[in-house]
């Protein structure tokens, strides 16, 4: 059994330790005795539909952004959303997520156009949010990470968010929304790595994709203590630093 | 065909055996693969050394000292190599005759003709006459003499005593360049046929106001009298003199002034040498690496090399390993790294994996404000590069948890990691699972490091803060 982990952009959009993310998917496959291949996926480079299991973007510089953008504009960016529609499961952060919205504004300069896969935008904000954030997922419980953007995402009428934040700021700092949701793809700003400390959704991502390529809907424990410990400690610090 | 181009089939058959001896070992993953080739050179032809480095053109520099031999010889290298000559380089640490005679042996054609100009050679302070002896230098950097608080009382002076004994065949052609500073090593290299020039700091500010702890009084060579310092710069180096016997320290060659120190980021200084002046801005830190600094300028301008390039060199220089300390704690030896970035941590990583990583460490990480409030970074550490040893690791540190996972999706076997309370509550813990008599390493980040400090003082240890 095989699962191909799709990392988009990953030379040139990875800051705070996104790659995280991919070595928690990567090596909770190969623990339980799934062959876990990464593909970085550029600029210029094209998306096969079908040919991948989980999709993974990061958070990058502004100036990354702009290239980014026009790349995943039109047959990229449809063959992403088609892959989503057809069940395939995605985690975004800052960056990534943002362009996975309708557009991006920034303080001077053109839109930078999404692909509207989320129903929402994002404006250039004044303020720098960083810090631990916790939030509260109904779906996936407490997920802890650390947020550092001054974009400003609001929600459409039929976007559904992530959670709910309990400490930090989240999607704008006043809505009290954090990330957003759709089918199996899930957009947020946690870094931290996010997924390391945060198990349940590595394993989420994980059983959607053995759904949707093996029809599998079977996923074996595995020894979370240390993940467990960590992400208790770093919720502990979110708390203590508010 | 001539005698000079005739191959020497031994000295072939030994640059042979220690170039394949150190493939095969590199293949096996075992260490780096520095020494044991060398051993398998020196048995095949037993002057391999000799022979090998007798065909180097611009001659050999032998850099000797307890503390900074590394940083100093890098350094060397690197002016050198800027000043556009191939220079052949023990880079790898192993500084001992056999591990010497590997580097010459990989850098070297198979007939045993060596790739290099000028040859920089780091040697540990045992083998020193050894090397001596077989390289016959051009010039001798000699940066210091400390005790190791490991040694056994009386060693640093048979140590001493050898140095002198090695320096009396020296001839009048060869140079030793001598940290004035240290009165030992002014002392043992007074009245030679060989000639003699000092470097050192002529400075006020940054000044001890006594020997530190871990530094044995300083006594006079000459008549055994205490020394009286009238400025101390770092554990026994600075301006001393002996009011019974009348020794002191010698007038400076290549005087440093105008030291400003910049926390744990930089270090500048004015380098004053006849009658032209040197401003260094080093982008590394410490009064110990102004010392490195001041030696390598100090080479460099002895053969020839020009001012600007010296500084231009010594200013793009970076530290491979970052800032070590080493301390001796209840019979341990502790190896105290700081680790602030991910390219740092992986220095330090790297330099663990390839000595094999068989000690326990201590990765302690905190993220207060000057440590840096987003742990992220350690995600973007290749920490992947100790998955192969079977040591155990400790974590540590306000975000130890963190540093925990870390470790487990780099693919560390979770048998081997073991999560620690706070630091003041496991340290003890920690040095407990080492042997006496045995080495252990801590990673902390900065506050880490303070705190770590503060509790070592607290228990009468005083590290000295040297890269080694
Ligand atoms: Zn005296």
């Amino acid at each position: 059994m095989k699962l191909s982990i799709c990392w988009l952009y990953g030379s040139s959009m990875n800051i705070y330790g996104d790659r995280g993310n991919v070595l928690s998917l990567a090596q909770r496959c190969r623990w339980r005795g799934i062959e876990a291949e990464i593909v970085q996926l550029g600029l210029g480079d094209p998306l096969d539909q079908g040919a991948h299991d989980i999709y993974f973007w990061g958070g990058g510089q502004d100036r990354e952004q702009i290239n980014v953008s026009a790349d995943v504009q039109g047959a990229k960016g449809d063959a992403l959303k088609a892959e989503i529609e057809d069940g395939a499961p995605l985690l975004s952060v800052c960056g990534g997520y943002q362009l996975l919205g309708h557009y991006y504004r920034p303080a001077d300069g053109a839109d930078l156009p999404g692909i509207g896969l989320f129903d929402a935008t994002t404006t250039a904000g004044n303020e720098r949010f960083i810090g631990n954030i916790v939030v509260e997922s109904r779906e996936f419980g407490e997920l802890v990470g650390f947020e550092n953007h001054s974009g400003l995402t609001h929600l459409g009428s039929n976007a559904e968010p992530l959670g709910k934040v309990r400490v930090g700021r989240g999607n704008n700092g006043v809505d009290g929304t954090e990330g957003c949701r759709y089918r199996n793809a899930i957009g947020c700003y946690m870094h931290g790595a996010l997924l390391p400390k945060n198990p349940k959704l590595s394993d989420f991502l994980i059983r959607a994709a053995l759904r949707r390529r093996y029809s599998l809907d079977v996923l074996p424990a595995l020894d979370d203590s240390l993940e467990t410990t960590a992400h208790a400690s770093a919720v502990g610090r979110a708390l203590a630093r508010r | 065909m001539s005698a000079s181009s005739r191959l020497d089939v031994r000295l072939a058959a030994g640059v042979a055996a220690g170039k394949l001896s150190g493939r095969a070992i590199r293949l096996l993953g075992r260490g780096g693969g520095t020494a044991a080739p060398g051993l398998i050179a020196n048995l095949i032809e037993p002057n391999i050394l000799n022979k090998l480095t007798g065909k180097v053109r611009d001659g050999r520099i032998v850099v000797a000292g307890t503390n900074g031999k590394t940083t100093t010889s890098r350094m060397l290298a690197d002016i050198l190599e800027r000043a556009d000559l191939r220079v052949i380089h023990n880079r790898s640490g192993s500084n001992l005759v056999r591990g010497i005679s590997a580097a010459f042996a990989a850098q070297s054609s198979w007939s045993g003709q060596p790739r290099g100009d000028i040859a920089v050679i780091e040697s540990d302070e045992a083998a020193f006459p050894d090397v001596v002896r077989r390289v016959n230098p051009r010039i001798i950097l000699l940066l210091n003499l400390f005790r190791d608080q490991l040694d056994r009382y009386g060693e640093l002076d048979t140590i001493a005593t050898r140095w002198r004994e090695s320096f009396e065949t020296l001839r009048p052609d060869q140079l030793l360049l001598v940290n004035g500073d240290d009165p030992a090593l002014a002392a043992i290299t007074e009245d030679l046929a060989a000639q003699r020039r000092l470097f050192g700091i002529q400075e006020s500010r940054y000044l001890l106001d006594e020997l530190p702890h871990a530094v044995d009084s300083a006594l006079c060579r000459r008549c055994g009298a205490p020394l009286r310092y009238s400025q101390l710069f770092l554990s026994h180096l600075g301006e001393y003199v002996c009011d019974s016997c009348g020794f002191r320290r010698p007038p400076l060659d290549f005087a440093a002034s105008d030291i400003d120190l910049h926390g744990l980021d930089s270090v500048s200084l004015r380098l004053a040498h006849d009658e032209s002046i040197l401003d260094l801005s080093l982008a590394i830190p410490g009064l110990y690496n102004a010392y490195n600094a001041i030696a390598a300028a100090g080479a460099a301008l002895a053969l020839g090399v020009g001012p600007a390039l010296i500084a231009e060199t010594l200013g793009a220089f970076r530290s491979a390993f970052g800032r070590i300390e080493r301390v001796s704690y209840r019979g341990r030896q502790l190896v105290i790294v700081l680790v602030k970035n991910p390219v740092g941590f992986d220095e330090v990583l790297r330099m663990l994996a390839v000595g094999g990583l068989s000690d326990p460490a201590l990765i302690v990480i905190n993220d207060l404000d000057a440590d840096g409030r987003d742990v992220s970074w350690l995600w973007d550490v290749n920490v992947e590069q100790l998955a192969n040893g079977s040591s155990p690791i400790y974590t540590s540190g306000i975000r130890g948890a963190d540093m925990a996972v870390r470790l487990k999706y780099a693919g560390i076997a979770t048998e081997r990691i073991h999560p620690l309370k706070a630091l003041a509550n496991s340290f003890e813990q920690f040095v407990d699972t080492i042997p006496e008599g045995g080495s252990g390493y801590i990673l902390p980040t900065y506050t880490a490091m303070l705190e770590l400090r503060r509790m070592l003082a607290h228990r009468g240890v005083v590290a000295d803060f040297w890269e080694q």
